[in-house]
């Protein structure tokens, strides 16, 4: 025979629904009931005027034959070498960082403030610093090395390493917070016995420090991944058509320019689950391949 | 010793540079934007303009709607904020420290929303929200909002599980404190830092936030201040008036850099914290 439970647990349940409900509502109106409904546009033909027609995989097959798909989508992947190049550098400011220096919140502050500032903002302040006549970019190298800089947005190709530019700057400060939190988490037990050991401050680094900071690497790579390949504003400000042979162009930028400027909704929709899959799948990689790297104590 | 302290000269004067490097863009745009735009392009650049004028700010507060920008996003973030943060706690509190049947399962498929990329979603959501003609308001900016976000959620309840005992809820429970009133004195409360913390980054993200607001809102009255910023580009670069387009950033940046200052300690805390334990 099942027992009841007592009423004061039943009473306690149904309060703790109450205060679970307004999530659960939003992931259900917000969350579930989209991703439905977009996998049904994704096998349409749809310009919001005209009723929605059913075309099946046709989409699906454009967009593996789509020249614009794969070159976003190279796109969106080149610009990842930011991650790389930011990790190398937050690691080592958080290293300098980690040291009991004077005035030192001050100087987490000024590298902490790209992060905190909007990145339209940043995207237009770029785009002035990048201007190839007048820019500070280009007018210092001339007048401090005699070299005269590229083209920086107006050029297929140096418009990808701009982006990374400003983006490693405009990042830098955030991944160095993690990376000091890390910092401050190891036992200074760990440096005194390679001390004894004679081991050099290379060594240290290269054997105590950075093994021991593995799960924030993951979590800073994973983390930029996924905002890599979501990366839209800086690229609708500096690039608003694309850039110079669609070169600057993200996958989430073609999308938006399918959904909400040819209003191609069942396109678009299809090439926003083709890369939700690949994110999908990435971050499962990295996890599966996580196990084999990742420290966790 | 000496050499330890030799070390940290140079430390210092490294990350001096760096700082400098990092604070250059934001010195030249503020530069730029005091500048008449006759001197804005003399070579070699001059980094303190001369005359230096406030005029840029002016024309681009009365040239565009920046007033209704400002109302706009502060409606969007008091909203956003005060109840959005509201509700997370709730559930956050519930799934801390209150057993009941498919716990789990419901907090781990509300986790699994962080998998879904919003361009998946922003398509669906769009033609939803413009059949009930809410488009062009504020409204798909904060009504999702109000049901809690799960970054939030997940942040609190592991601030919860460790920071609040459950012998201080249970105590609560045998003096006859009701549900919601042992949530409200007791747990409320104890989350305050780490709601201030997560207040202070929610902020941050609702401020900024771009693609949402540019999918959303056509009107210029409507617009928030990002989206205003953005539409002054097309305005003014073509004709290559960059004071005044900086000037107009600028305003955007400060009140996202007041917050900031108010609450460092809990961004960069946060920031650490739930980088590490997501």
């Amino acid at each position: 025979m099942k027992k009841r439970k007592p009423s004061y647990i039943r009473k306690e349940y149904i309060w703790a629904y109450l205060f679970v409900a307004a999530p659960v509502l939003g992931f259900l109106i917000f969350g579930v009931a989209p991703l439905l409904y977009s996998a049904w546009l994704s096998f349409t033909s749809w310009d919001l005027v005209t009723p929605p027609e059913f075309v099946g995989f046709e989409n699906y097959v454009e967009v593996f034959h789509d020249e614009k798909v794969y070159k976003s989508l190279y796109n969106t992947v080149f610009m990842m070498l930011g991650i790389p190049i930011g990790m190398v550098v937050a690691l080592l400011l958080a290293i300098m960082m980690n040291r009991p220096l004077k005035g030192i919140s001050y100087l987490r502050t000024i590298y902490y403030l790209p992060v905190i500032s909007p990145i339209i903002a940043v995207s237009l302040l770029w785009q002035w610093i990048l201007n190839q006549d007048f820019g500070l970019l280009n007018q210092t190298m001339w007048s401090w090395f005699g070299i005269e800089g590229p083209n920086w947005l107006g050029d297929a190709s140096w418009i990808k390493p701009s982006m990374i530019l400003m983006g490693v700057w405009g990042g830098v400060g955030g991944t160095m917070v993690l990376y000091l939190a890390g910092l401050q988490s190891i036992s200074s037990t760990y440096y005194e016995a390679a001390e004894v050991d004679g081991a050099n401050a290379f060594q240290k680094l290269w054997l105590i420090t950075i093994p021991l900071l593995t799960n924030i690497h993951f979590f800073v790579i994973v983390m930029g991944v996924i905002g890599a390949f979501q990366s839209f504003s800086q690229i609708y400000v500096l690039a608003g058509d694309g850039g110079p042979e669609y070169s600057a162009a993200t996958v989430v930028f073609y999308i938006f320019e399918n959904a909400f400027k040819y209003f191609n909704m069942g396109y678009a929709s299809a090439v926003a689950w083709v890369l939700g899959v690949i994110i999908f799948i990435v971050t499962l990689i990295q996890f599966r391949l996580s196990k084999k790297w990742v420290y966790n104590d | 010793m000496l050499q330890k302290r030799m070390t940290n000269l140079w430390v210092a004067l490294i990350l001096c540079i760096g700082s400098v490097v990092m604070l250059a863009p934001f010195v030249w745009t503020i530069s730029t934007s005091l500048k008449d735009q006759r001197n804005v392009f003399e070579i070699p650049p001059k980094w303190i303009p001369d005359p230096a004028t406030f005029k840029n700010y002016v024309t681009a507060w009365n040239d565009s709607p920046l007033l209704s920008g400002f109302m706009n996003s502060m409606i969007i973030v008091v909203f956003v904020l005060v109840i959005g943060i509201f509700v997370s706690t709730m559930a956050a509190y519930a799934f801390a420290k209150i057993d009941f049947p498919f716990k789990d399962a419901i907090f781990l498929s509300l986790l699994g929303t962080m998998m879904i990329p919003f361009s998946v979603v922003m398509i669906p959501q769009f033609i939803g929200f413009s059949r009930i003609n809410w488009t062009d308001t504020l409204l798909p900016l904060i009504v999702p909002g109000l049901f809690g976000n799960i970054v939030v959620i997940f942040f609190l309840r592991q601030y919860l599980a460790g920071g609040l005992p459950n012998e201080l809820v249970e105590a609560a429970k045998l003096d006859g404190s009701g549900f919601f009133r042992t949530f409200w004195t007791i747990a409320l409360p104890v989350a305050k830092p780490a709601i201030a913390a997560q207040a202070a980054l929610s902020f941050m993200g609702i401020w900024n936030d771009f693609m949402g607001p540019l999918i959303y809102l056509s009107s210029p009255q409507k617009q928030t201040i990002q989206v205003l910023i953005a539409s002054m580009q097309s305005q003014y670069m073509g004709s290559s008036n960059y004071p005044v387009i900086l000037a107009a950033s600028i305003i955007s940046m400060i009140p996202v850099i007041l917050v900031f200052f108010f609450c460092q300690r809990y961004f960069i805390e946060s920031m650490a914290i739930s980088g590490l334990k997501g």
